[in-house]
């Protein structure tokens, strides 16, 4: 039984951990251009680069 | 100009517009942009210019915007948004000229038009950060909560009332903050709406957080058995979906809205006195200034002509596509395209007096009825909030005075029927419905303003078209090129590439690709002369070409549209007749509309003439002709007096209002942006069969909100009996809440399974609205 008084601290302080990094997403404007974001990872700018190079 | 102009034949090998073709390329004239100068912010030696950047579509468009300006020198950042089609540039270089760069735009073939810097600060949209914070607040509450909550219900009869205390301590440490915080959106709607003495649904949900939450910390300190902390969150988590999901939509169709408003926001070139050129904004033309109308130019405000003469297409204001001949000394009303020449003219008013500002004024009047539209998920909770307050009142005096229970069951109770009853079900029901079917629209091409305006056009029971670019195709067309000697249209075609007059447009149109004619000129309101093969040759009016009165009136018997003549040499003149065509599909579409049970009428701001001819091709009974724009307004609000939720579909500048004080409204792509801007819904597309998709998808868009608030009342009649007499405990709940979350869910995605056997991604969306497909599956 005293498993869980270090167990339940340990799973409660991973799920804020999730939580506090989806704030940081949401702050960081990941959000605010989904379609542009899947969209972006199509392009190939690197690719480009190097062979201008 | 010249920079731009040697820089742009490079870049003009690229294909012009969206790479992908799910938008067809902007007709854009390098010639003709606004200069976004006015437009620019300059703060801390950074120059910051945000435009709104219309057919930006797949990734292709953001690799090619963002090259073509990172190559500008001096450019330090170049940002395209996808998602709301603004164009973020940054630099510090005075080198960079904003003219410079919507020229390059224009070149790539899309059309870019400044954000107006007052209104830049509303695109952030806190609203949607705070809401996506919440239900991630709400989603790890509900999460942990059930963890801890799953384990006491497992073990209720082994586990130790010490154990089970700890849960609940834990639950509610969780639990309390996370609801307080998740629930403000809830509380604040909830607060507001009882202070103006109503109760909407956010009352009943919050009563049902507060009460929960205050019952199961009684509970806790009692030591008790029945706790309903993962109750209070997961309700939350739930209604915040369908609450997000909800923002999505309105906040796609606030960009949208805001996207045609920017292209709005216009330009102007003003001439000092001291001869210089400068470009300011629109809204900061003052009387009396002179101003550059070049041809392309749209006028910024209610102006005489002071020099020139040019002809000017006044179709935004009026309707009407026949272009205008201007002298000195003439009037032109803001929002008139000069089409020719061009022309210098002096403000006769500002822009806020302007005929357009008019107009947007009636605009925003029409909006505003439009707001008091009431959904139907509003509706519902009118029905419901009573009802259900009602009933764990009775519950709580219930087992209070007649079973004699005492005070803490009897609120536990009352608390379980409010929790049970909670309108999950009906919170996402509307939402994630209307996602749907907006989502399945806009995969054909169609863009949806705003949910209710499915709701709307799911009402509706009259619809009324305007003519001109809307059940035609709104510019002449050469009417039996067939017939004509090729040779001679050809020979005309090249006197008519010269020119922007749109019966010369039609001309080539018709006669396809050529050259135009080496020394061949435009004579303002008359026609078009030049040299071919050494032969003299006129293009334009009878009178200038001298074609004798017998030929003229000979002609005159079946021409419903316009007429010019072509002389070369001394060969007889050539009559060339334009008519603007009804719409391919006009008529069938009309006639399924009609058995969908709307009644169909034509408003039109042309002759009546022309209104009445259009209308006996196309099999419609009512028609109006000359109407001015507040003609059609007042028309509409007859209609909505009378009883008819009246449907409005129209183009010009001159049916915005009345798109906006209609019950719903519908503008194909090719309107005039303030129309878009005032529509509900946006096709794409030559033909109006989008028309019948939308009203079909919103009939059953309708249906599923409807069975979706069956089920819900279905539920409650089940789950309501068991709450009141007791038998609810929190694990039950739980269970009954998420399981009819779920249901209602599944329903609302039944309806994407409707139409995406034929929409697999590969369809373009828009242009390619097949015609002929069969919109009724």
């Amino acid at each position: 039984m005293s498993a869980l008084l270090f167990l339940i601290p340990i799973a409660v302080a991973l799920g804020g951990l999730g939580l506090a990094a989806f704030f940081w997403t949401t702050r960081s404007g990941q959000y605010d251009d989904p379609e542009g974001t899947a969209a972006r990872i199509l392009l190939d700018d690197d690719l480009d680069d190097r062979q201008a190079s | 100009m010249t920079l731009a102009n040697t820089e742009l034949t490079t870049v003009g090998a690229v294909e012009k517009g969206c790479p992908s073709g799910l938008e067809p390329a902007s007709a854009s004239d390098v010639g003709v942009c606004v200069d976004p100068s006015p437009f620019v912010i300059a703060k801390d030696g950074v120059n910051r210019l945000d435009l709104a950047v219309h057919g930006v579509k797949c990734a292709g468009c953001i690799s090619k915007i963002e090259k073509a300006m990172t190559v500008i020198d001096g450019m330090d950042s170049a940002r395209q948004n996808l998602s709301t089609g603004r164009l973020s540039l940054e630099w510090r270089a005075a080198a960079v000229r904003p003219l410079d760069i919507v020229q390059r735009l224009a070149a790539l073939g899309y059309r870019a038009a400044p954000f107006d810097p007052a209104n830049a600060a509303a695109d952030a949209d806190a609203e949607g950060r705070s809401l996506l914070r919440a239900l991630a607040v709400a989603g790890f509450a509900t999460a942990n909560v059930m963890l801890l909550s799953v384990s006491v219900w497992a073990g209720a009869d082994e586990m130790g009332s010490a154990t089970r205390d700890l849960m609940h301590w834990l639950s509610a440490v969780i639990a309390v903050p996370a609801a307080l915080y998740a629930g403000r959106p809830f509380f604040a709607s909830a607060w507001g709406s009882l202070r103006a003495g109503r109760a909407n649904m956010d009352v009943p949900i919050s009563l049902a957080v507060i009460l929960a939450l205050s019952v199961s910390l009684y509970e806790f300190f009692e030591s008790g058995a029945h706790a309903y902390f993962d109750a209070a969150v997961m309700l939350l988590f739930f209604l915040l979906i369908g609450r997000y999901l909800d923002h999505r939509l309105r906040q796609r169709a606030r960009a949208a809205a805001r996207q045609l408003l920017a292209m709005q926001a216009t330009t102007a070139n003003r001439l000092n006195t001291d001869g210089t050129l400068q470009a300011v904004a629109a809204r900061d033309v003052k009387v009396g200034d002179l101003i550059l109308l070049s041809p392309g130019d749209t006028a910024p405000t209610d102006a005489v002509v002071e020099t020139g003469e040019s002809l000017v297409n006044a179709g935004l204001v009026t309707g009407e596509s026949a272009p205008v001949s201007l002298k000195e000394g003439d009037v032109l009303h803001a929002g008139v395209l000069n089409v020719s020449a061009p022309l210098k003219v002096r403000a006769t008013r500002c822009a806020d007096d302007s005929l357009v500002a008019e107009l947007t004024r009636l605009v925003e009047a029409g909006e505003q009825s439009k707001d008091r539209y009431v959904r139907l998920a509003d509706r519902a909770a009118a029905l419901y909030v009573p009802v259900v307050h009602s009933l764990a009142a009775a519950t709580f005096l219930g087992w209070f005075f007649l079973a004699d229970a005492g005070m803490r069951v009897a609120i536990m109770n009352a608390v379980a029927v409010l929790i049970i009853t909670c309108p999950c079900a009906l919170g996402l029901a509307a939402p994630a419905v209307q996602v749907v079917a907006t989502g399945r629209l806009f995969r054909k091409g169609i863009l949806v303003k705003s949910g209710d305006a499915l709701e709307r056009l799911a009402e509706a029971d009259a619809m009324i078209f305007d003519k001109t670019g809307t059940l035609t195709y709104g510019a002449p067309r050469l009417v039996a090129a067939d017939a004509l000697d090729p040779a001679v249209l050809a020979a005309a075609a090249s006197l008519a590439r010269v020119s922007r007059h749109p019966l010369s447009r039609a001309i080539v149109a018709a006669a396809g690709a050529g050259t135009a004619a080496i020394d061949a000129h435009e004579e303002p309101g008359f026609g078009v002369k030049g040299t071919i093969n050494g032969v003299p040759a006129r293009l334009g009016k009878a009178a200038w070409l001298g074609v004798s009165e017998e030929d003229v009136s000979a002609g005159e018997v079946d021409a419903a549209g316009a007429v010019t003549w072509f002389v070369l040499g001394d060969a007889a003149p050539v009559r060339l007749a334009f008519d603007d065509a009804p719409r391919r599909d006009a008529r069938d579409v009309l006639g399924r509309i009609k058995e969908r049970g709307l009644t169909v009428e034509v408003l039109s701001g042309d002759r009546p003439l022309a209104a009445r001819r259009l209308s006996e091709a196309l099999g419609v009974d009512q028609w109006i002709g000359g109407a001015t724009p507040q003609d059609k307004m007042r028309h509409i609000q007859e209609r909505a007096v009378s009883g008819a939720k009246v449907a409005m579909v129209g183009d010009g500048l001159n049916d915005a209002p009345s798109l906006a004080g209609a019950h719903v409204s519908l503008s194909p792509g090719t309107a005039a942006d303030a129309s878009q801007a005032a529509a509900d819904f946006v096709y794409q597309g030559e033909g109006l069969a989008p028309i019948i998709e939308a009203i079909d998808v919103s009939l059953a868009a309708r249906r599923r909100v409807l069975e979706n608030f069956g089920f819900a009342a279905l539920y409650n009649a089940c789950a309501i009996p068991l709450a009141v007499f007791g038998f609810v405990t929190p694990l039950i709940a739980a269970l009954a809440m998420s399981g009819s979350s779920m249901v209602v869910t599944l329903n609302a995605l039944r309806l994407a399974g409707g139409g995406s056997s034929k929409s697999d991604s590969s369809e373009p969306i828009a242009a390619s609205v097949p015609v002929s497909a069969p919109a009724g599956s």
